[in-house]
């Protein structure tokens, strides 16, 4: 399969659905992470327990949810739970293996900014918050970041850290004692950044057919580090093309079916 | 409890100045309460909401709020809440003060509310500038038993907490079905709880541990068919995803908000009135 046949998109969905493992508890947020975790449940991952914040547990949800709590995620789930135990029996007793999060800026230590840019009492964009991030940041076993790979987004310094990725680098987060060892991959749509064993710092440890080192450096705020061995991530296979596209074309058709409510007369 | 027509129960429990939780993550919006607020003009308002949604959209929009409680203030899946991005970003059509939680920290302070607490209690999250902005309210603690590094939520408890349900009985006890969130504990916080439900049954057939708020811990409810649309009462109708994708490009623009808030909830009577101009019901 050559790079024309599937878009940037595509395959950083696939690439993330490849990290998740068959039987992990996985934390999903809305939008890529839904998509990729529900990929992998459809394709190598059957048994990949989902959680949404909404509190419905190992849901199976047939298309995309728009929202965190969709009737769809509420009528394939295992169990319903309020949202006061999703974070207190489920998130931080430790209980998630997983948590799978988006962000509107990054920094080279994973850190994460859903908060505002510019400053938070006079912002030039106010961004809708924290919602469930920084505590599936602090408390997940691990944490996998999905997010499109801009100079504008990959940033050196964040207006405002909402969520921990490593902080300073240099085993910081690991004093601080966070339950969670934090973010294990940042999967673009150029490639997978990883962190440095010593540095924590964000390193490019693997690249799409077809883009080049130069390409994802330029769309990085930082002096983008590149691992001493750089793998090319293999394309998609057709089964997960096929499998994300009918995700999409269900979700797709789900999402403009006009609403009818009968009133009593 | 009383049963009342929805504009007596908003006319009666709801004045300028409440603090006022309409609760429902996602599911059970009680959108008609919403818009009837709006519709009587209320002015002053702290509302306070985990996921402030299009109802609060709306509302901010609409100026009846000047202080907002929260914890994720976009539109689902879509993007921005335009209309609190307005109030925050240029003061429109008032300045609006912020009081931001996580969700975790939020679940905590309904908790403590609903267990007569001045406070919960979480463990820290060391690592957020939440923790520092301009009236953040999340307080360090020490653990006496194990000294571990723990975090105190102030509890939260609304003047009236508003919640759309699906069925109250003929006793006045209400049934709560699918996703739930933090209703239960927003609803025992409250000092007055308001409900609105799709229907009015005998009895509640339902297993024995369903979600049920006894008929003497509401103080009224009001039978408000679709009550919850453009959000969703599981069983009766799903989410208009379609309204919720179709409300980025309405909110945006203060004039296309203005005019469509005059022609759908300003000139109309009621929420059934609503949805057969939008077509939903006929």
């Amino acid at each position: 399969m050559s790079p024309s046949d599937y878009s940037r998109d595509e395959i950083m969905t696939v690439t993330a659905a490849r990290q998740l493992r068959n039987g992990a508890v996985c934390f999903v947020g809305i939008g890529l992470p839904s998509a990729a975790c529900n990929l992998a449940r459809l394709t190598h991952a059957p048994d990949l327990v989902l959680i949404y914040e909404s509190g419905t547990v190992g849901t199976q949800p047939v298309v995309l949810p728009l929202s965190i709590g969709d009737s769809e995620l509420a009528e394939t789930a295992t169990c319903i739970v309020p949202l006061p135990e999703i974070f207190a029996h489920y998130l931080q007793r430790g209980r998630i293996d997983i948590g799978f999060l988006g962000a509107a800026q990054i920094d080279r230590f994973g850190n994460l900014n859903s908060t505002v840019i510019g400053e938070y009492a006079h912002p030039q964009v106010r961004l809708p918050g924290a919602g469930g991030a920084p505590e599936i940041a602090a408390n997940a076993h691990e944490v996998l970041v999905v997010m499109k790979q801009t100079a504008r987004s990959f940033v050196a310094r964040l207006d405002f850290r909402t969520s921990c990725g490593y902080l300073d680098g240099g085993g910081a987060r690991r004093a601080r004692q966070l339950p969670g060892a934090g973010p294990k991959a940042v999967i673009t749509d150029f490639g997978v950044l990883r962190p440095n064993a010593a540095s924590e710092e964000l390193e490019l440890t693997a690249l799409y057919p077809g883009v080049t080192v130069e390409s994802a450096r330029a769309a990085t705020g930082w002096p983008l580090s590149v691992a001493r061995t750089l793998e090319l991530v293999p394309p998609p296979e057709p089964r997960e093309l096929t499998v994300l596209r009918d995700l999409h074309a269900r979700t797709q058709a789900a999402h403009v079916r006009p609403i009818h409510i009968e009133l009593p007369s | 409890m009383r049963l009342l027509p929805l504009q007596d129960a908003i006319a009666t429990y709801v004045q300028d100045g409440a603090s006022l939780a309409l609760e429902g993550f996602t599911h059970l919006i009680p959108f008609a309460a919403g818009h009837e607020i709006i519709r009587q003009q209320r002015r002053g308002l702290h509302l306070i909401r985990m996921t402030p949604d299009l109802v609060y959209d709306q509302m901010i929009g609409m100026g009846c709020a000047t202080r907002l409680t929260f914890s994720w203030g976009g539109n689902p899946g879509v993007g921005s809440l335009h209309r609190l991005r307005d109030a925050v970003e240029h003061g429109w059509p008032q300045p609006l003060a912020l009081a931001e939680f996580t969700h975790a920290e939020m679940a905590v302070a309904y908790q403590a509310g609903a267990s007569g607490l001045p406070c919960g209690v979480m463990r820290r999250q060391v690592a957020t500038d939440l923790a520092s902005v301009p009236g953040a309210s999340v307080r360090d603690l020490r653990c006496p038993f194990t000294g571990a590094a723990l975090a105190l939520v102030p509890a939260l408890q609304p003047d009236v907490t508003i919640l759309h349900a699906q069925q109250i009985d003929a006793r006045g006890n209400v049934l709560i079905r699918g996703i739930v969130g933090a209703a239960k504990e927003a609803a025992l916080a409250a000092r007055q709880l308001l409900v609105t439900v799709e229907e009015q049954v005998e009895t509640l057939r339902t297993d024995m541990n369903a979600v049920i708020l006894p008929a003497w811990v509401v103080t009224a409810a009001s039978i408000v068919p679709g009550g919850a649309y453009p959000s969703y009462a599981q069983g009766f109708y799903p989410r208009d995803n379609g309204f919720y994708l179709a409300w980025d490009e309405i909110a945006r623009d203060r004039t296309a908000f203005k005019a469509w808030m005059e022609r759908h909830v300003l000139a109309v009577a009621d929420h059934a009135a609503m949805l057969r101009r939008l077509g939903v019901a006929a």
